[in-house]
C-alpha cells in the first residue's frame, strides 16, 4: 500500500507523464472526460463521472484505419493504425472498469480487432473508488463494487489522502517506479470501503429485478407492448450510445481528402435512423424497434450469447444524459421481473 | 404551485371524457423526482403518471409534427416558450392545428438538475416551489440560483392557447439574453477562436441538440445523407464540429425561437444557444426586432429583403 | 506570411454569378487587367446560389479566402436573388467572426459586367489581405492538407 496527500497529486501525475502517457479526467469548459495529462489542463479527478467513458481510450469516437492514394493507375494502401506506446489510464470507476470485460468479449474474441487489442495491452489501469456514488449508480445490479474497483492498480481516496494499491504486476511496476509516493496503511482505506459499500446499499436503483432478461424469454419480451410507451419520448439522438461505457457499435466510412481517401471507423449508434439501412430496405423502421433493439440487445442478446454477463454495468450516465429522461431503468422496472414494483 | 397540476389534470379529464380529445401530451413523473419524460397520455386513468412541475422543461411542440398527423384532436400543454416553437411550425406547416388543442401554462423557470447537483442536492423526492423559490429536501433555493439557463432570461409570454391556466404574473427574467452575446463580441478574434474551440471540441456528435430542436424538422437531415458528402457520425477533425454547428445554426437562423432547448439538452454542456442567439441578436440590429414564433403569418428575416439592407462589408461598421 | 510568399500561395475561392461579376472577370481578362492566378473563379447562376455550406466546404477544402460577387442589388438577372444572399452572407460572415475566423477571410463585393476594372482592383485587394493573414488555420480540416 502506497499513499500520496491529496494536494501533492500534481506531482504524481507530473511523475506518471514523465515516463508515459497519463490520461485521465480534466475539465475543458464545463464538461469533464477523460483526456491526455499536460502541463496546464484542468485535473478533475474528484467528478464520479466523465460524460464520455473510458471506453475512448481502446475505441475512440473516431480512429484512422488506412489511407489510399493514386498515382497514375497505381493505387497505394497505406496502413494508418498506429502502435500505441504504454500509457496509464488514471481515475477509472468500477463501473468503466468492468465495461472493458464486456468490450474484451466483443473485440478480442476472433476475429480479434488489432486496435482494439494493441491500446488493451499498452494500459496499466489506475481505477478509482466512488466516494459518493449518486442516486443515479446501480452498478451493483450488475456485479459491479464501486468500493473495491481492482484495475492494475486500485485508489482509494481517504480523508487528504490518496491511497494506492497493486494488484497486478504491471500496477506494482507503474508504483515502484514512482518516488513521489510513501508506505500507507491500509486500514484507513478499509474504513473508507466500508463507508462506500453502505452508501451504496442506500441508492434507490441497487435491487432492480432482472430475472425476467433471459434467452428463453426473448420472444415475449420482444412483444411487449410496453416498448410503446417506453420509447414514445425517444428523439433518435445518439447520446445514451455515445455516453455509454459498453456500446461498441461502429461504422467504417470514407473521407476524401485532397490526395486520396482516408478510411476510418467511428461510432455508430442505434438510435439512428440509418443505423440499419441497406441497399433495398430499413428493417428498423420506426423509432419504437431501435429503441427496443438497444434494451434487448444489452440486457436479452448479449448475455445470451456471453455466458450471462449483461451488457450493461450501470453507471447511470444514460439516466442523467437522456435529453427526455429516458434510460435503461425504467426499461428494467418495466419489463425485468416482479420485484421492480 | 400544485394548484396548477391539479388544474391540469382536471382540464385533461375533463376533455377526454367530452370525447372532444383522444390523447394528452404532457410530461410524466420519473424515478428519480428530476427525471420527467414528456409522454402521450390515452386515457383518464394513465393520467396518474401526470406531472406538471419544476422539471418539466421539454418543450413539447416538436412531438406534434407527428401526434398532429394521427386520427383524433391531441391536447397539448405549452409553457410560454413552447408556444412560440408551436407558432413557428404553424408558420412552417409543420403541424396540423385543426388536430390540437392548446392549453398555455404558467411558468416561472424550470429547474436545472446539473445545478441542483452541483449545489450538493442529488436525489429529489418533491420540489416546492413558489413563484421565486424552490425548495428542495428542505433547502430553500432563489429561482436563479437552479434554474435552466434559457430561463434565466425568458420574457416569453403564452401565445395562441385555445385555454390558459395561469394563476401567478410571469416573474421578470434576471438576465439580458444578449449578455454573454455582447461579452463574446467584445473579445478579440483569438480569444472568441479560444473560447469556441474549447467549447466545441467537447461535441461527441450524438445530434441531440438537431433531434430536439423544434426548428430542425427536416425528414431527412443534411447531414445524415450520406449522398450529401458531409455526412459523418462522429468529428474525426475539429473542422467537422464546426461545419455541423454553423450550418445548424445558420439553418434555423430567423426562425430559432430562442426556446433554449439545445443547450439544456448538449451531455456536454456546450453553451449552443450563444450561436442562435448571434443571429438573433445580429438580425435584429440589422434587420428590425424579430421574434420567431410571435405570429403564425409574417415573413421571416431571411425569407424578406428591403433594399436598403446593409452590404456585408459594413456589417462591422465599414471596417472590414 | 514569409512562407507564404516564397512558397505556398494563398488560395482564393471566388464565387461569381454568371450574369454580371463572372462577365466583369472576363472583361478584366479582355482587357488585360490583371487579377492574381490565387484567384480560383467558381461560376455560379446567382449569388443567392451560395449556400453556407459551399463557402465553409471551400475552407475546408483548402481555401484561405472566400469571396461572393454578385449583381449590384437592383440589378439581379432574377430581380431579388442578391437581396437574400446580401442578408445571408451578412450573418453568415458575423457568424465567423464570432468563432473567431478572421474576418478579413471573407467578403461580398457587386461587380457588374462592365466593371472589369473593378473586378481586377477588388480581387488584388482581397488576395492581398487574405496573403496577409497567412494560411487559414482555423478553419481548415487537417486531413485535406496532406
Amino acid at each position: 500500500m502506497k499513499k500520496i496527500a491529496y494536494k501533492n497529486l500534481d506531482l504524481l501525475y507530473k511523475e506518471i507523464a514523465g515516463a508515459q502517457e497519463l490520461y485521465l479526467p480534466v475539465k475543458v469548459a464545463k464538461a469533464t472526460n477523460f483526456k491526455k495529462y499536460e502541463d496546464g489542463v484542468e485535473v478533475d479527478i474528484k467528478s464520479l463521472q466523465t460524460v464520455k467513458s473510458a471506453k475512448d481510450l481502446f475505441f475512440p469516437q473516431s480512429e484512422d484505419m488506412m489511407e489510399f492514394k493514386t498515382s497514375g493507375k497505381n493505387i497505394e494502401i497505406i496502413d494508418a493504425r498506429k502502435t500505441p506506446a504504454p500509457f496509464v489510464l488514471f481515475g477509472v470507476r468500477g463501473c468503466d472498469l468492468k465495461s472493458f470485460e464486456i468490450l474484451d468479449r466483443v473485440f478480442l474474441a476472433e476475429p480479434v480487432d488489432t486496435m482494439y487489442k494493441a491500446k488493451r495491452e499498452a494500459v496499466t489501469v489506475v481505477t478509482l473508488a466512488c466516494n459518493n456514488p449518486e442516486s443515479s449508480c446501480f452498478c451493483k445490479v450488475f456485479g459491479v463494487d464501486a468500493s473495491n474497483p481492482k484495475g492494475d492498480v486500485q485508489a482509494t481516496i481517504v480523508g487528504d489522502e490518496m491511497f494506492f494499491e497493486p494488484l497486478t504486476e504491471k500496477g506494482r511496476a507503474l508504483l515502484d517506479s514512482l518516488k513521489c509516493l510513501e508506505d500507507g496503511d491500509a486500514t484507513a482505506v478499509e474504513g473508507e470501503k466500508k463507508a462506500i459499500a453502505e452508501k451504496i446499499d442506500a441508492l434507490p436503483f441497487v435491487n432492480l429485478d432482472l430475472s425476467e432478461f433471459k434467452g428463453e424469454n426473448l420472444m415475449k419480451l420482444f412483444d411487449r407492448p410496453e416498448w410503446e410507451d417506453l420509447s414514445k419520448a425517444c428523439l433518435g439522438c445518439g447520446t445514451c450510445t455515445f455516453v455509454c461505457p459498453t456500446c461498441q457499435c461502429f461504422d467504417i466510412r470514407d473521407f476524401q481528402t485532397n490526395a486520396g481517401v482516408k478510411r476510418f471507423r467511428c461510432w455508430d449508434s442505434c438510435m439512428y435512423s440509418e443505423f440499419t439501412k441497406m441497399a433495398a430496405e430499413n428493417p428498423r423502421k420506426n423509432q419504437m424497434q431501435r429503441y427496443r433493439q438497444r434494451f434487448m440487445h444489452k440486457l436479452c442478446y448479449f448475455p445470451s450469447n456471453n455466458d450471462g454477463e449483461y451488457g450493461c454495468v450501470g453507471c447511470g450516465r444514460c439516466v442523467k444524459k437522456c435529453p427526455q429522461s429516458l434510460n435503461i431503468v425504467k426499461v428494467i422496472k418495466k419489463l425485468g421481473g416482479k420485484n421492480n414494483d | 404551485m400544485q394548484r396548477i397540476e391539479t388544474a391540469m389534470i382536471e382540464k385533461a379529464k375533463a376533455l377526454l371524457s367530452s370525447g372532444e380529445v383522444t390523447r394528452v401530451l404532457g410530461w410524466k413523473k420519473g424515478e428519480l423526482g428530476y427525471d420527467v419524460e414528456p409522454c402521450v397520455f390515452k386515457s383518464e386513468e394513465s393520467l396518474k403518471d401526470f406531472c406538471y412541475n419544476v422539471f418539466c422543461g421539454a418543450n413539447l411542440s416538436k412531438y406534434l409534427v407527428e401526434e398532429s398527423k394521427k386520427e383524433g384532436k391531441i391536447l397539448v400543454f405549452l409553457k410560454p416558450c413552447d408556444s412560440y416553437s408551436f407558432n413557428q411550425l404553424i408558420k412552417e406547416h409543420r403541424i396540423n392545428k385543426e388536430n390540437v388543442y392548446t392549453v398555455g401554462v404558467e411558468c416561472q423557470g424550470k429547474v436545472d438538475p446539473y445545478k441542483l447537483k452541483e449545489n450538493g442536492i442529488e436525489m429529489v423526492d418533491s420540489a416546492v416551489e413558489t413563484v421565486d423559490t424552490v425548495t428542495v429536501k428542505g433547502k430553500e433555493f432563489k429561482k436563479e440560483e437552479i434554474i435552466l439557463g434559457k430561463c434565466l432570461t425568458c420574457t416569453k409570454k403564452p401565445l395562441s392557447y385555445d385555454d390558459i391556466i395561469s394563476f401567478n404574473e410571469k416573474r421578470e427574467p434576471v438576465l439580458d439574453r444578449f449578455e454573454t452575446v455582447k461579452k463574446l463580441e467584445a473579445m478579440t478574434a483569438d480569444e472568441r477562436y479560444a473560447f469556441w474551440k474549447d467549447q466545441l471540441s467537447n461535441c461527441i456528435r450524438c445530434n441531440a441538440c438537431r433531434n430536439v430542436c423544434p426548428a430542425c424538422t427536416c425528414t431527412k437531415c443534411v447531414f445524415d445523407n450520406d449522398n450529401s458528402g458531409i455526412a459523418s457520425k462522429a468529428n474525426s477533425d475539429s473542422f467537422e464540429e464546426k461545419l455541423f454547428h454553423i450550418i445548424r445554426a445558420f439553418h434555423v437562423a430567423g426562425r430559432c425561437t430562442d426556446c433554449g432547448e439545445c443547450s439544456r439538452v448538449c451531455p456536454q454542456h456546450i453553451p449552443l444557444h450563444l450561436l442562435n442567439r448571434k443571429f438573433i441578436s445580429d438580425i435584429d440590429r440589422l434587420y428590425g426586432e424579430y421574434q420567431a414564433g410571435e405570429d403564425t403569418d409574417s415573413k421571416g428575416p431571411l425569407t424578406n429583403y428591403t433594399t436598403g439592407d446593409v452590404d456585408p462589408s459594413d456589417v462591422f461598421g465599414g471596417n472590414n | 506570411m514569409q512562407e507564404m510568399n516564397n512558397e505556398k500561395r494563398p488560395l482564393i475561392v471566388a464565387f461569381c454569378c454568371n450574369w454580371c461579376s463572372y462577365a466583369g472577370a472576363d472583361l478584366a481578362g479582355s482587357s488585360r487587367l490583371s487579377y492574381p492566378a490565387d484567384v480560383k473563379i467558381i461560376r455560379v447562376p446567382c449569388s443567392c446560389r451560395v449556400n453556407p455550406m459551399f463557402i465553409l466546404k471551400a475552407f475546408q477544402r483548402g481555401a484561405d479566402g472566400v469571396i461572393i460577387c454578385g449583381c449590384h442589388p437592383g440589378d439581379c438577372h432574377y430581380t431579388t436573388g442578391n437581396y437574400y444572399a446580401r442578408r445571408r452572407m451578412s450573418l453568415l460572415f458575423s457568424m465567423l467572426d464570432y468563432l473567431g475566423i478572421e474576418r478579413e477571410r471573407t467578403r461580398v463585393e457587386w461587380v457588374s459586367a462592365a466593371e472589369g476594372a473593378k473586378f481586377s482592383a477588388v480581387m488584388n485587394d482581397f488576395a492581398s489581405k487574405v496573403a496577409a493573414l497567412g494560411e487559414n488555420k482555423r478553419l481548415e480540416d487537417l486531413r485535406c492538407k496532406e
